[in-house]
């Protein structure tokens, strides 16, 4: 894989998220309702952040979870050797919470869907919503994110690499392609 | 990290260190599933999961069990009093009709040292060693590392006595072999007659005096006294036993330490253990059983991953 083109570099990913912490709010009035959850690994990071922004607006930081969806993937039995699991941390009850779910890359849709049968065994949430840095296209279910930071039409035969300070030591986005 | 490449769990002498360390943190992502509203993830939705108990049981069996259906797995319980066992069927005839059913896994407790590893030889699903003879039970010894570990938030140069009748023990022999390959320092003692004499091999040390194994350790795993050892002249009398080896608060008066007192169950209280040590602050024997059912969920986990031994 080579590095074909950087598409977000740190300040745009901080001004997409502080957008996206608006649109929250604006579609989320009651505050108190609202609970971040996002999905290992980089959408955990996000949510973190996401949080904070959405604290210095509305000055009320909203609990933060983080999911594995390991266990709830539909090709577990295609895969060989088990993945690792890492642990799901939501301390607070999902029931009658606006609960926005967070991940880096929104692609075919798969990860969402395990994300969401794991987020409803928690309890039953008022609403889901969807908030991803970023939508590649190609779903192959019908999985549409409510807060995009940017849209990226690409091939399949590219990859999108959302790097994070807090992992990957830098914030970025790039689009990799098969050499 | 390791990655988990083998079809069945026969014991701990066979596993290495990094594969023992890939259950335990495998097994800690799964215990959050326990406490949630929906107790199940679909993980092994469609597998099958024969128990095949031929000892009685009351933690081990429950525990796998419970361990499966949070699994979604379906499960199967057979016991040797209630099957064809009573008619005669031998273990190998039982084992090939249940294969013949298409399952998945076996997990098999039995009298006989080597029941399980003769099974994983004769039938292909995954087998699982619930305890077999005087030889391992693996899931017990990794729930009480996992325990260990939780509570001392490590296991590398931990004080470890087991205490009691250690010939017989199959906990006792996972137990060394999974407390050694992680660092720990372990120390057994028990009556002369109860102690194998070349268990020091395995890199332990042998005590016949309570006091040497309380006074500095930091975990004390008191086992079962099987009470019909006595007649066959292992040990004198109860009450000596009691006095000489029962632990009581008396005998804890002498510890240095915070210590962890463990007991893989069924307590004979007063007996091994007093009631108050049994139910008092040290205890951990309850966090056990809870650990073993997360335990089991991350062995079941890795080994469904598995369709051929490498």
């Amino acid at each position: 894989m080579k590095e074909k083109a950087k598409i977000l570099d740190k300040d745009a990913i901080g001004r997409s998220l502080m957008r996206i912490s608006h649109e929250i709010l604006e579609k989320n009035k009651f505050t108190k309702d609202l609970v971040i959850v996002g999905i290992r690994n980089r959408g955990a990071y996000l949510a973190q952040r996401l949080a904070k922004s959405i604290e210095r607006i509305s000055k009320k930081l909203p609990p933060v979870g983080i999911l594995d969806i390991t266990l709830y993937r539909d090709d577990l039995t295609q895969i060989g050797p088990q993945p690792v699991v890492h642990k799901t941390e939501i301390d607070f009850d999902i029931s009658d919470k606006a609960v926005i779910l967070v991940d880096d890359v929104l692609y075919t849709g798969r990860t969402v869907r395990c994300a969401l049968d794991e987020l409803i065994d928690f309890g039953r949430p008022k609403s889901i919503q969807l908030a991803v840095l970023v939508d590649r296209g190609h779903r192959e279910l019908p999985i549409k994110a409510d807060y995009v930071g940017k849209n990226i039409p690409t091939s399949k035969r590219e990859n999108v690499e959302v790097r994070l300070q807090e992992v990957d030591g830098k914030d970025e986005v790039v689009i990799l392609e098969k050499d | 990290m390791a990655v988990w490449r083998r079809k069945h769990l026969l014991g701990l002498e066979d596993l290495t260190k990094e594969e023992i360390e890939l259950i335990l943190n495998t097994a800690e992502s799964f215990k959050e599933i326990s406490v949630r509203e929906v107790k199940k993830v679909p993980t092994l939705r469609g597998k099958t999961v024969v128990l095949l108990f031929f000892e009685s049981s009351t933690r081990t069996r429950t525990s796998f069990e419970l361990a499966a259906k949070r699994l979604s797995a379906d499960t199967v319980s057979l016991s040797s009093t209630t099957s064809s066992v009573t008619k005669g069927e031998s273990l190998l005839d039982t084992a090939k009709n249940i294969e013949a059913m298409n399952i998945d896994f076996i997990v098999i407790r039995h009298q006989a040292s080597g029941a399980a590893y003769l099974l994983s030889k004769i039938v292909s699903p995954s087998v699982i060693n619930a305890g077999d003879g005087f030889h391992e039970h693996p899931t017990q010894a990794l729930l009480d590392l996992f325990t260990i570990r939780e509570k001392k938030k490590k296991i590398e140069g931990l004080n470890v006595s087991i205490i009691g009748d250690i010939s017989h023990s199959r906990v006792a022999r996972s137990n060394i072999y999974g407390l050694k390959k992680l660092g720990a320092n372990v120390c057994v003692c028990g009556p002369p007659t109860l102690i194998p004499k070349d268990i020091e091999k395995l890199g332990v040390k042998i005590t016949y005096d309570i006091r040497e194994a309380i006074i500095e350790a930091d975990v004390l795993n008191v086992l079962r006294l099987q009470l019909e050892r006595q007649k066959e002249n292992l040990f004198s009398s109860l009450k000596e036993y009691i006095r000489l080896f029962g632990i009581d608060k008396e005998k804890l008066k002498e510890v240095k330490k915070e210590v962890l007192i463990m007991h893989p169950g069924p307590v004979n209280r007063g007996i091994e253990l007093s009631t108050d040590v049994a139910d008092g602050q040290y205890s951990v024997i309850l966090d056990q059983v809870t650990n073993g059912i997360a335990v089991r969920m991350g062995i079941l986990y890795l080994l469904s991953g598995v369709k051929e031994e490498i």
